[in-house]
């Protein structure tokens, strides 16, 4: 069997929704360089629905999937599903990830979460 | 274009090798040990492979072990200079930080037994500095065992040094010559090697091994115990076949290793030059004292898994020390060795070119590495950091 699924590697070899939102108005980074996991995500939101969302990743194969699909799952949602978004529900949409790379899961769930945060402290909800 | 390069992890095996087992998994498929004509002829071809691979290191026959492979060999080194030190109340070793598991676990496990161990640093070029392994010696020192040549790095060490200065001190002196035997020059004379391992798959052989060199003398300890095989330091059936096809690459590794040599230091220093290129670079090691085939870069702003999948993606078959690839959460013991932090160490590529590589080859190698860091580079917050001037570039 190979390491990852074919989702990871579709997700891998094509992510979606690469770059950078100069006008965002949510941004959260998570991970440090010296794990070996940066992942950082770019939210516009307008009236509460997800937009148009960017990730920047420094990290591998499963981690850049695993950004990729999180912001595929909570694009054009309302930011109070995207609160729900689970590591969980990403590693299920890659068709599973190997159990030492969960945590890059794990870090796409904690990237939308902080992204998310900055919006709502910019809102004044914080 | 398929392009192999990581021979530093295993060889695709010689024709020469594969013929030399067939006959003895078809008709000379005895058993060495017994008496009729098919396991005589077993035996003697046994032989006839020991001294063949004797001859290449300049051993005496009688001075080579048939292991399983080249981390069976360090284990029964070191349980056997430990052994040998203990009966005379001696409980130090001396490795380095950047030995292979097969060595630094297994000095761990005799930590445990009380025994004292200094890992010598390696410093920026992954050369062991001979002045400071003298300094480490002490009266109750046992074992010094240094790498021939690194694994991941490829850095070569001063063995003949080395080895001078423990036999000076009457010190055993091990080497783990897994990378080096059949592709540099080894004389366990005229090296003052004591005892040595090495692994057939490194150098076109079977996988499952290797042998183990103990100078006369050094009475071995048994890892396995059972028949009488291996002058009773052994036991176990011995792989006839494996052995019979190790001793044939070996023959024509050592026949053909100056024009191989020669062919790969000039392929390797053309890649080193190549992909010195890509901005924000190094290569980890020694540029010049270090094996024909190997080249390791650290790229910053990049993670090693990542790159390999798509250098894979472009037919490159590669190697990274990034944890990513281990499944651990630390980058490779041997860049931090080196000194390489962690967040660079993670971007790092090993290629290990093999004897049949070419220009075209490299040069296919160069651009594609160079296509994929930059690609990788485009999305990465930690190069998009640097590059805004945010934290420095440390490369």
């Amino acid at each position: 069997m190979a390491l990852y699924s074919e989702k990871v590697m579709d997700h891998f070899r094509n992510p979606r929704n690469v770059g950078v939102i100069e006008d965002a108005n949510g941004v959260g980074e998570v991970g440090n360089a010296k794990c070996g996991d940066i992942m950082k995500m770019y939210l516009k939101i307008e009236d509460d629905i997800i937009k148009d969302v960017k990730f920047e990743t420094f990290g591998c194969g499963s981690a850049i999937a695993s950004s990729s699909m999180a912001t595929e799952l909570i694009k054009g949602q309302p930011v109070s599903e995207a609160m729900k978004l689970t590591n969980k529900a990403v590693a299920e949409a890659l068709d599973g990830l190997p159990d030492y790379k969960m945590h890059c899961s794990v870090l796409a769930e904690e990237a939308i979460r902080s992204a998310l945060d900055d919006y709502r402290k910019r809102k004044g909800e914080g | 274009m398929q392009i192999y390069a990581d021979n530093a992890a295993t060889t695709r095996m010689s024709r020469t090798a594969i013929d030399a087992m067939i006959p003895y998994m078809e008709e000379n498929y005895g058993n060495p040990s017994s008496l009729y004509t098919i396991g005589q002829r077993a035996k003697e071809a046994l032989e006839q492979a020991r001294a063949d691979v004797a001859a290449v290191i300049n051993a005496d026959p009688r001075e080579i072990l048939f292991t399983s492979g080249g981390s069976e060999a360090d284990n029964q080194a070191l349980i056997t200079a430990a052994t040998l030190g203990k009966k005379q109340g001696k409980t130090h070793i001396i490795s380095t930080a950047f030995e292979h598991h097969a060595i630094l676990h297994t000095l761990e496990k005799l930590e445990k037994e009380g025994f004292d161990v200094t890992l010598l640093p390696v410093h920026e070029n992954g050369i062991v500095d001979v002045q400071e392994l003298e300094a480490a010696l002490r009266e109750d020192t046992c074992l010094v065992t240094i790498m021939t040549a690194n694994n991941e790095i490829g850095t070569i060490q001063p063995i003949r040094e080395i080895g001078a200065v423990c036999r000076a001190h009457g010190v055993l002196f091990h080497t783990d010559a897994v990378q080096a035997v059949g592709h540099l020059p080894i004389d366990v004379k005229a090296d003052n090697i004591d005892m040595l391992s090495a692994s057939a798959h490194k150098f076109h052989g079977p996988k499952g091994v290797g042998f183990l060199y103990a100078r006369k003398g050094i009475r071995l300890t048994n890892l396995i115990e059972g028949g009488a095989q291996e002058r009773g330091k052994r036991a176990g059936t011995e792989n006839v076949p494996g052995i019979m096809a190790m001793a044939a690459a070996l023959k024509e590794a050592a026949a053909n290793m100056e024009k191989n040599a020669a062919h790969l230091t000039a392929l390797r220093d053309r890649l080193i030059a190549g992909l010195s290129d890509i901005p924000h670079s190094a290569l980890n090691g020694d540029a010049q004292r270090r094996l024909p085939g190997n080249v390791n870069f650290c790229f910053e702003g990049i993670e090693g898994e990542s790159l390999l999948l798509l250098l894979d993606d472009k037919g490159i078959s590669a190697s990274s020390g990034s944890a990513c690839t281990s499944g651990s959460l630390d980058p490779s013991h041997v860049l931090l060795a080196i000194g390489r932090v962690h967040d660079v160490a993670h971007g790092s590529l090993r290629l290990s070119l093999g004897e049949d590589a070419t220009e075209e080859e490299v040069d296919y190698m160069i651009r594609s590495v160079g296509e994929v860091v930059g690609y990788l580079r485009s999305f990465s917050p930690v190069w998009r950091d640097l590059v805004a001037g945010k934290t420095p570039f440390i490369l």
